[in-house]
């Protein structure tokens, strides 16, 4: 029988250590919603989300009042819009990112991902009206996250979709720049994107997967946190030990409750995808990890170290705990989202290039990043080329969700809201790299690709 | 279904009374139980086997509920999946 200790140990990371599920996101394959007509296939899309999901908000409640753990999200991800929408011949899919948007409302979820399009070999003509439609959607809807994959490790980089995509940003950001911007918060370009991602912005749904899973997020960078306090000064042994067994037990409650939900909503169970996300609450970040690790500030030297130590041992702890582990399973730094990084980027502490050093070990990317909003669009598209070669010749995913925002310049704040969370400007290298930006065509496919 | 049902608050005359006769009007068997007074504040802990229950779930947490509003004490059911998932392989 369950001890007394046990009992007060998981309730204490749920009530004063912040353990939470961070997210239940269903896939829903929109493959059959294809028409040669928009508005049949707005119609076909609505009815088909609606149907799948419209008791997911309603289980996560009650397995959050089952299991008395908090589920802070649910949310839905489809295929990629580029490609369900392909038979549609339309010049702008604005109104396929409002259906995706009363869909989400209609069911509850506070996010639906999946506006999206792969053109990591280049643009077919729905890829390019996808594409097109961004700035514009992203502006009109609330709750619609859109993302482009512009690279893979295996096909290299499509550097005119990099070019298209650092003028798009700044697109989006001016037509939502009453609202600080906030289009490009739900933007994301990357590198090798996973099709089975539960996390937004960049979650979509997979033309591998079933036509409907339950994908789950597990976080509780609070947990890890605390657990390190007990053991301060420690070796590297034993902070390491610490980590793994704190994110097994992690894992397990979200293992529990993905496949509970599964059951329940009669939807299998995809993936469990091991994050270490932040939220903006105090002691809910990866940067207080880092202090408690043992450095001043996230951006000392040692932080590219100690986040890999971090997410190292997080899957090692991670992967016995659950069947099936998949997603993006890395760090997620979204500055805007985590106080200890805010902190960090006030004091001069980080710098994009070292959050760009830290994505080569296992961050998932330049996240939630505030830029100038004078930032040029090539500037950008540079800054999303040297991340995708990170991910391309690491085999690795990468992402950049970066938020130019207009009217403003370096040391201001900028302020998204909830979740979102809210960040100072960080300074941007100001030497051009139009002429390396503007050559157009593909980077081939890095030498240790070919495998077979 | 086993569940685990936590109480804490300000320790004062009939909190396990009024939580056991909830429990057995209603078919619940108790298990396990276990208490401690640290600094005036009650903590219990009680092990509740569920399978007899007279009724639904969501009952059994709107009684608690009641309970706790009427009692003062802060009263917390959960299925003991999760602490077995959490601390058992």
């Amino acid at each position: 029988m369950i001890s007394r200790n046990e009992i007060l140990e998981t309730n204490k990371m749920i009530q004063e250590e912040n353990l939470d599920v961070r997210t239940i996101t269903m896939g829903i394959s929109l493959l059959d919603c294809a028409d040669s007509d928009i508005d049949r296939f707005n119609e076909k899309v609505y009815k088909k989300i609606t149907t799948c999901a419209k008791d997911l908000v309603k289980v996560g409640e009650q397995l959050e009042k089952e299991f008395g753990i908090p589920i802070v999200n649910k949310r839905i991800s489809v295929t990629p819009i580029a490609i369900a929408a392909a038979g549609c011949k339309a010049d702008s899919y604005v109104s396929v990112a409002k259906t995706l948007d009363r869909a989400a409302k209609e069911v509850g979820v506070n996010f639906i991902g999946g506006f999206s399009a792969l053109v990591h070999k280049g643009c077919t003509e729905s890829d390019r009206v996808l594409i097109d439609s961004i700035p514009e959607a992203l502006s009109v809807t609330d709750v619609v996250c859109s993302s482009v994959n512009i690279g893979t490790s295996r096909n290299g980089l499509d550097m005119d979709a990099v070019r298209r995509m650092g003028e798009v940003i700044k697109e989006t950001a001016e037509q939502s720049k009453d609202r600080g911007c906030i289009g490009c918060a739900k933007l994301v370009v990357f590198c090798n994107a996973v099709e089975d991602n539960p996390f937004m912005a960049g979650a979509f749904h997979g033309v591998g997967g079933k036509d409907c899973v339950i994908n789950v997020g597990v976080s509780g960078p609070g947990v890890v946190k605390r657990a390190l306090e007990e053991c301060r000064g420690a070796d590297f042994e034993t902070l390491c030990e610490t980590i793994k067994k704190t994110a097994f037990k992690i894992t397990r409650v979200g293992q529990l409750v993905a496949q509970e939900a599964s059951k329940r909503l009669g939807v299998p169970f995809g993936i469990i995808d091991l994050s270490l996300a932040p939220t903006p609450a105090i002691g809910d970040s990866i940067a207080e990890i880092f202090q408690e690790m043992g450095l001043e500030q996230a951006g000392a030297p040692g932080t590219t170290a100690a986040l890999a130590i971090l997410n190292d041992n997080v899957k090692k702890g991670g992967v016995m705990a659950s069947s099936y582990v998949g997603g993006l399973s890395g760090a997620f730094i979204p500055v805007s989202e985590d106080n200890g990084m805010i902190e960090a980027t006030k004091l001069g502490a980080l710098t994009l290039e070292k959050l760009e050093a830290m994505t080569c070990v296992c961050s998932v990317g330049l996240d939630m990043i505030a830029i100038p909003g004078d930032t040029s669009a090539a500037t950008i598209s540079g800054i999303i080329a040297d991340e995708a070669a990170i991910g391309m010749v690491n085999n690795k995913t990468t992402a950049v969700r970066l938020i130019p925002v207009i009217g403003k310049g370096v040391g201001e704040m900028v302020e998204f809201g909830g979740l979102l969370g809210y960040a100072p400007i960080m300074p941007v290298n100001t030497f051009s790299c139009e002429g390396f930006i503007g050559r157009g065509g593909r980077i081939p496919a890095p030498i240790h690709s070919f495998k077979n | 279904m086993k569940g685990i049902i936590t109480v804490l608050g300000k320790d004062k005359v009939g909190i396990i009374a009024k939580i056991c006769i909830f429990l057995s009007e209603n078919g619940i068997n108790i298990l396990d139980i276990s208490q401690t007074i640290v600094q005036g504040y009650f903590n219990m802990l009680m092990i509740v086997d569920m399978e007899k229950s007279a009724i639904g779930l969501d009952e059994v947490f709107a009684g608690l509920k009641k309970l706790e509003e009427e009692i003062g004490v802060e009263i917390k059911l959960q299925r003991e999946d999760i602490f077995d998932s959490m601390h058992r392989i």
